[in-house]
């Protein structure tokens, strides 16, 4: 009887938040598309959330092209396949590492950021005072971030494409010793459109992710400066799972058979 | 017709009920300040008649409109007719003084920044700050002042009611008293409806035109600020007189 309690409970908990989440989604989406828009807002978020994550995505990129490369020339050499780096290189990063690793980057630094601002405006009443002054909180705080994030991260993404397979070509004509026009001329020759569109594709839905994370919490927290850091936690982690898990749903509708 | 008509309007979180019924009628024009200790329910009854809290069963109505039933659309053009100073003050700390004083004008009622800057300017000035303070963030400013923007704020749009959540509370005795006239300035120029809610009885005793006082959920006394000291109410006179003893028990736990 006490496991069933408990499952019930379970249930009942875990019915409570996806419809809470369902509301905040469709409220989310629906202000996005009803005006007014504070462009003043998005432009602001797009520096915010494009922009200042350049570098870290950038350095990301880099250095995991690189390691990739690395990585199939050495389990290459074990069936004499060391000259496919190029190409796993460019379909590993573009497919797969560059939008989810950028994703995971950004979910980092602008999902916690996003809860920890809107968090500390609701339990300090400025999201009340948001209602009061005959302003949507939904509006003026969610749709830019959620519109910002959308639309940067694909840009982000590309950006960290072309740097990642920088990275690699790096590695594998200073290093590796491969030949600098080959190199280019196998990754060219490889690359599909849709590997790329798929990645950027991709990169959207973690952006839209990342901002709803991050407002969902942030906007729910509760319970003064120790609410907000749980806030910040909980959008992290739960970006980062989302991330994660979509990760494998669109590349089986991209890719599965 | 009262400007704003409570009518058996209950609250409750989880198993706590806050408001068990409360009714209450505030004439338009008129100051009307609620008097209770902490967790009475004093903040929840000002978020349920602005719509920050849905409140369980009962009846708001302002100007004779349900705001209970309304849509978020019908809310957004009802709270125009709100100003509300918050207790904490509320400003939004990214944004420089003057835009926190024209919000509402701006993003509330689509007027322009260079139309609302000088009425900003104009509703710092009725507060007594001086135009300097305007280009400061919220952050640079002390307890006092940061009450007196909240307060150009909440008078900037010229609103028809006007809600003060604790105006006095934190601030020291003479400052309180400068945030006390300036209420009554701005309410009285206003021609506004003004319901605020206060522990603070030299607060309410200035801004009062009508007291009311909530004990447990419910109002237990109400009239003109002037009866008071005479209310023949035993609730009434513990806690204007500031007693331990009395009908009002404080849950203290003993080890």
């Amino acid at each position: 009887m006490l496991g069933l309690a408990s499952v019930g409970r379970f249930a009942l908990v875990f019915s409570a938040i996806v419809g809470k989440l369902s509301k905040f989604f469709v409220q989310s989406v629906l202000s996005c598309l009803v005006p007014p828009y504070f462009l003043g807002q998005l432009g602001r978020q797009l520096w915010r959330i494009g922009y200042n994550s350049l570098p870290v995505v950038g350095l990301t990129a880099l250095f995991t092209g690189s390691a990739l490369a690395l990585q199939i020339y050495i389990g290459g050499s074990r069936f004499n396949a060391e000259g496919i780096v190029a190409n796993i290189v460019a379909i590993g990063i573009t497919r797969e590492l560059g939008p989810v690793l950028a994703g995971l980057m950004v979910a980092g630094r602008v999902s916690a950021a996003i809860a920890a601002e809107i968090g500390t405006m609701r339990v300090t009443e400025q999201i009340d005072a948001l209602v009061t002054l005959s302003t949507s909180p939904f509006k003026y705080l969610v749709a830019p971030r959620l519109l910002a994030a959308t639309i940067c991260l694909p840009l982000l993404v590309g950006i960290a494409d072309t740097i990642g397979i920088l990275g690699g070509y790096l590695v594998g004509t200073r290093s590796l010793g491969f030949n600098s026009a080959v190199y280019l001329k196998n990754t060219m020759d490889f690359i599909e459109m849709g590997d790329v569109t798929s990645g950027l594709i991709k990169a959207a839905v973690f952006g839209f992710i990342i901002a709803l994370m991050g407002c969902y919490h942030g906007y729910h927290s509760a319970g003064g400066a120790q609410g907000v850091g749980r806030a910040t936690t909980n959008a992290v982690v739960s970006a980062s799972v989302l991330i994660l898990a979509s990760n494998y749903f669109l590349t089986s509708i991209f890719f599965g058979e | 017709m009262p400007k704003i008509a409570l009518e058996d309007v209950t609250k409750s979180f989880g198993s706590k009920k806050v408001l068990r019924g409360i009714t209450m009628k505030i004439p338009a024009g008129k100051s009307v300040v609620v008097i209770g200790g902490s967790g009475t329910g004093k903040s929840v009854l000002l978020k349920c008649i602005l719509g920050l809290l849905k409140p369980d069963s009962g009846s708001i109505k302002i100007d004779g409109v349900e705001v209970t039933t309304l849509h978020p659309w019908q809310r957004e053009s009802m709270m125009r007719k709100f100003g509300m100073l918050f207790q904490g003050g509320a400003l939004f700390d990214s944004l420089p003084v003057w835009e926190n004083v024209a919000f509402g004008l701006v993003q509330g009622k689509r007027t322009s920044r260079r139309k609302a800057q000088p009425i900003a300017y104009d509703a710092l000035a009725k507060v007594g700050l001086s135009e300097d303070v305007g280009l400061l963030s919220p952050a640079e400013l002390s307890g006092g002042m940061q009450k007196r923007v909240a307060l150009a704020r909440a008078i900037a749009s010229q609103p028809e009611i006007i809600f003060f959540d604790e105006p006095t509370t934190g601030l020291d005795p003479i400052t309180a008293d400068v945030i006390n006239d300036l209420i009554v300035e701005s309410v009285h120029n206003l021609g506004a409806t003004a319901l605020s809610i206060t522990h603070d009885m030299a607060s309410a005793r200035k801004i009062a035109d009508i007291i009311a006082m909530i004990y447990d959920g419910k109002i237990v006394w109400q009239g003109p600020a002037s009866d008071i000291d005479h209310s023949g109410n035993e609730y009434v006179d513990q806690f204007i007189h500031g007693r331990a003893q009395g009908p009002i028990k404080l849950e203290v736990k003993r080890s």
